[in-house]
């Protein structure tokens, strides 16, 4: 025999299952704890996902017990239940699933997740899965143990029968498996809950901990958030292989229609437009096109303007609901949030959110939180390796004042929550713990990140200029008091007029009046001066009980019930100051303080204000 | 000093204190924004005085005003410390060390000093506004034991009465104690050749163990690590008054080039009294980084901050001489550093017998 042939004999198909079993990193079971974080993770979005499909506000129950190494997860929902024959391939059978073959927003999307939980759990603890299902109050509830079959990729089923179940309706799935429990900061069962709680504030989920705490992240709101509709694909962003596939298998008998039915934002108009673009026949079938017209075809679905991707494909979680997950979480100063329209990756829509939380109880030390959420699923590992923190890192943050010493994430009291919708989200791995650096969801990203920033500059420029003005008062009703009265201490002299620095430090108007007594005649300046940047205008009042003479400038003069009302409108600049001179021929002249009408009371220095 | 002399300058320094306050109070009246403006104090303001052959301050200008909180808590501090000088010490001729007039601050409220340097910074401060040295204010530093040895005969006016004194042949083993006020000292007769500065206990202990002093007639300064100024204006009177040659020996490392700096170039901090304190024609003994080399003395490695320490000494003007950038450039390349005691690895005897006298002679000493 040929060695070829030899070596052809040992070639054989490796069922997925098996291939799995021995690369389990790739799923995200490559640690204890990790093992048990992927395991619930996986149970609660397809928990989250049954319900929305079902329009039930979920309440979703989990508990870890523990005994000895061995740890058993339990997993309960109150969603529409699964009929009976279904449920061993739902749990024992990889890549089986609803969701591969449609283009619409959900959690799960291969048809991997729970089923890889269960291959673990047997592979750890040797023992199966069980699963008790209920699909309407009345049925009996379906009770079954089941194993995956590693060789085949079927589930086998170890035992089956009917029980009694206090529930309406809802899934539970129990297993156990090898792991280890800690309840750190991040990376654990629990805060992976507290953020699928922010981002799905209409769950109630319970907690029940190893050690008997009970956690229950409550419901923030009673509605469910909008159904994602399922759509076709849309031709910005398709790929030549993927064109030729559509083509090859498509029911249609001629180019036009295939290209009206098969793609999403594509009319009669469109159609005609895309073939005379690409110079073939509307008529042709789609069988015959071959490589290099479509080719062509692809060339001239970029050179047509289509619609954007109609967005009900998508569910945003939207800005109400962002910002009630994240107050209920968190005490917070400030909060922002941004939601860019609808955009396309190879053929795919996706919906960028962004949500920026910023002071109150948030540490000030350190690099800012980040929360990242791929179609409202908390994404906890591998933060370095995923588009949302290297869209966060390609910021300038200086430039929306969050310090960023060195680069990299920013420095500063604030959580940065990114949430990337899409009917399928690039993950750079079957563990989907990062999303994969497509241009488009960068470019998103960052236009979000912006719009959140310039908000969030404007309300720190806005809470520096209160700072400011909070710094002043302290100057002026403290320190500058003191100042004045050491100095005439040691000094022995009065104490100094403090008010025209005042004026100076405030940016007010300052009004001063001098007064100089002789030969029967009492002379009177009034210095006007605006310490302020902007200019200021305003009429300043007079209060004189004798008529007064040689007034420069020239004032209205108005008979009151003791005397009379002199007035002048002032207008002055930035640092402009005017002089008022007058007369009165007496040298025992009583004076009031001047009055200025037309500017508020904290902007005057050295008068009374009152209102026109 | 006579008591009507001592009344005298303690009349002049209030009159300057109390001309600060004064100019003050005029801001006041004039409505002018109550400020001081300082020589800024870094090394980018420092250069060199070609006729007192110091460094001093160049001509930037720091502006404190009231416009800032910090700048008027500052101002206030200021004000409040001018009040303590003039009315407790100079006008009841009292006195307070550093660390009193911190304390004394506690009850100033708001105008407390938050840390001991604050209050050491604004005293400088006022040093510098009125061209004085805070001895004639009365305010001193805390002993900090710095001590010289060597044929050198003083009168010291303490306050007790005057002591003649020989810094040799009547002062134990660690010698005589140098008083925070130098300008008490008289010196009566002396020996000596030279002055030589010593940075560590150790190697002073050495040379007088030695009896290094009496072989080369030489004053030994045991310095203490970065030196006070009643230290560095002593080797100031010692070069000036008696015409010694002076030369510094310290371990080799760059936090050691500065104390050698501020005996031979001044301080950053204190460059407006460098023409009191600084002793131009100092001369740098060791160890160089090139001994390193010529004696394969046994070394430890530089620190991340040795390094940045030496980088930014190529960019200190003070170091702006061939001498010293080809010996930091050298000790970058090498990233070693030595120690003074590095040389008790060759015998105890050698630092005195070989090394002293060889670089002694290199510089034309010995």
């Amino acid at each position: 025999m040929e060695i070829a042939e030899e070596l052809a004999r040992q070639q054989k198909a490796i069922s997925v299952a098996e291939f799995f079993e021995k690369n389990r990193q790739i799923l995200g079971f490559d640690s204890a704890p990790r093992a048990l974080i992927t395991c619930v993770k996986e149970a609660v979005d397809n928990s989250l996902d049954a319900c929305e499909d079902a329009g039930i506000l979920p309440d979703i129950f989990v508990q870890i017990k523990r005994d000895g190494d061995l740890f058993t997860i339990i997993e309960e929902d109150n969603g529409p239940g699964i009929v009976k024959a279904e449920v061993p391939r739902v749990f024992a059978k990889l890549l089986y699933g609803s969701r591969f073959h449609c283009l619409r927003q959900s959690r799960g999307q291969q048809g991997i997740g729970i089923s890889a939980g269960v291959l673990y759990s047997q592979l750890t603890s040797g023992k199966p899965t069980r699963i008790t299902s209920k699909i309407g109050p009345g049925r009996p509830a379906t009770y079954l143990e089941v194993m995956i079959n590693t060789a085949k990729n079927e589930p086998e089923i170890l035992d089956e029968r009917e029980i009694e179940w206090e529930r309406a309706r809802g899934t539970r799935v129990e297993m156990e498996m090898e792991g280890s429990y800690v309840r750190s900061r991040r990376q654990s069962v629990y805060s992976y809950l507290k953020n699928v709680a922010t981002v799905n504030p209409h769950a109630r989920i319970t907690l029940v901990e190893p050690d008997g705490t009970i956690e229950v992240f409550e419901r923030a709101v009673e509605t469910l958030p909008k159904k994602a509709f399922e759509i076709q694909p849309h031709p910005h962003g398709m790929e030549l292989g993927g064109l030729i596939k559509l083509l090859r298998y498509t029911e249609r008998k001629k180019l036009r229609a295939f290209l009206k039915e098969t793609f999403s934002a594509i009319g009669n108009i469109t159609a005609q437009e895309i073939c005379q673009i690409s110079g073939l026949d509307g008529d042709l079938p789609p069988q015959e096109i071959g490589h290099d017209q479509a080719k062509r075809l692809l060339s001239a679905f970029k050179a047509v303007k289509v619609k954007s991707p109609p967005i009900d494909c998508l569910s945003p979680i939207g800005e109400s609901l962002l910002r009630a997950g994240l107050v209920k979480e968190y005490r917070l100063d400030f909060l922002a949030t941004a939601t860019r329209p609808v955009a396309v990756y190879s053929g795919n829509p996706f919906l960028v959110e962004v949500c920026l939380a910023y002071g109150g109880e948030l540490s000030s030390e350190g690099r800012v939180e980040i929360l990242r959420f791929a179609n409202r699923v908390p994404l906890i590992y591998q933060q370095g390796a995923c588009a949302i923190a290297h869209a966060i890192e390609g910021i300038t943050w200086k430039n929306y004042s969050l310090s960023q010493p060195g680069g990299g994430l920013p420095v500063g009291p604030a959580v940065i929550l990114v949430h990337v919708a899409s009917t399928n989200i690039p993950f750079t791995s079957e563990s989907k713990d990062a999303i994969a650096d497509m241009p488009e969801i960068l470019g998103e990203i960052d236009l979000a990140l912006k719009e959140v920033g310039r908000k969030l500059r404007r309300y720190l420029s806005r809470q520096s200029a209160l700072s400011e003005r909070r710094e002043k008062e302290e100057i002026i009703g403290r320190i500058l008091p003191r100042i004045s009265r050491k100095l005439a201490e040691i000094l022995e002299m009065q104490e100094p007029e403090i008010g025209p620095v005042v004026a100076k430090i405030m940016g007010n108007v300052l009004i001063c009046r001098h007064v100089s007594r002789e030969n029967g005649l009492t002379s009177v300046r009034i210095d006007v001066e605006n310490h302020g940047d902007l200019s200021r205008s305003f009429k300043l009042h007079d209060l004189l009980g004798q008529e007064a003479i040689s007034v420069d400038p020239p004032a209205r003069k108005a008979q009151i019930k003791d005397g009379y009302d002199y007035n002048w409108k002032l207008a002055l600049k930035s640092g402009e100051r005017a002089t008022i001179c007058y007369k009165i021929p007496t040298d025992d002249a009583p004076f009031s303080a001047p009055i200025v009408e037309g500017l508020s009371e904290e902007m005057v220095t050295g008068a009374k204000v009152i209102l026109s | 000093m006579s008591e009507p002399a001592e009344r005298m300058i303690a009349g002049a320094a209030e009159e300057k204190i109390m001309g600060l306050a004064r100019s003050l109070y005029g801001q006041f009246q004039d409505g002018i924004v109550p400020h001081i403006s300082l020589p800024t104090r870094t090394k980018a303001n420092i250069e060199y005085d070609k006729d007192e052959e110091v460094w001093v301050y160049g001509s930037q200008e720091t502006l404190r005003s009231v416009k800032t909180v910090r700048g008027a808590k500052s101002l206030l501090k200021t004000v409040h410390l001018a009040d303590l000088l003039i009315k407790e010490h100079l006008r009841n001729n009292r006195g307070s060390t550093l660390r009193e007039i911190y304390y004394i601050s506690e009850n100033w409220d708001i105008a407390k000093f938050n840390e001991q340097s604050e209050s050491d910074r604004l005293i400088e401060d006022l040093e510098i506004v009125t061209s004085l040295q805070r001895e004639d204010f009365h305010v001193r530093p805390e002993e900090d034991g710095a001590a010289i040895f060597g044929p050198l005969h003083i009168r010291e006016k303490t306050r007790r009465g005057e002591r003649d004194i020989h810094c040799q042949d009547e002062v134990g083993e660690a010698g005589y104690q140098i008083p925070f006020n130098v300008d008490n000292i008289e010196f009566l007769g002396c020996d000596a050749k030279m002055v030589m500065a010593v940075e560590t206990g150790g190697m002073y202990a050495r040379l007088i163990e030695n009896g290094f002093d009496e072989e080369y007639d030489a004053i030994l300064v045991h310095l203490k690590g970065q030196p006070a100024r009643s230290t560095r204006r002593l080797i100031r009177r010692l070069n000036a008054e008696l015409g010694l040659p002076v030369t510094v020996f310290t371990d080799g490392d760059p936090w050691s080039y500065r104390i050698f700096a501020s005996v031979a170039y001044g301080a950053i901090k204190s460059a407006h009294l460098s023409e009191h304190l600084v002793t131009p024609t100092a001369k740098f003994l060791g160890v160089q980084p090139s001994d390193i080399v010529d004696y394969n003395l046994s070394t430890d490695k530089l620190t991340d901050k040795d390094l940045q320490a030496l980088r930014s000494e190529l960019s200190d003007p003070r170091f702006d001489s061939d001498y010293w950038k080809r010996q930091i450039q050298l000790q970058i390349d090498l990233k070693r550093k030595a120690e003074q005691q590095a040389f008790a690895g060759k015998g105890l005897d050698f630092v005195t017998k070989e090394y002293l006298p060889a670089r002694l002679g290199e510089l034309g000493l010995a």
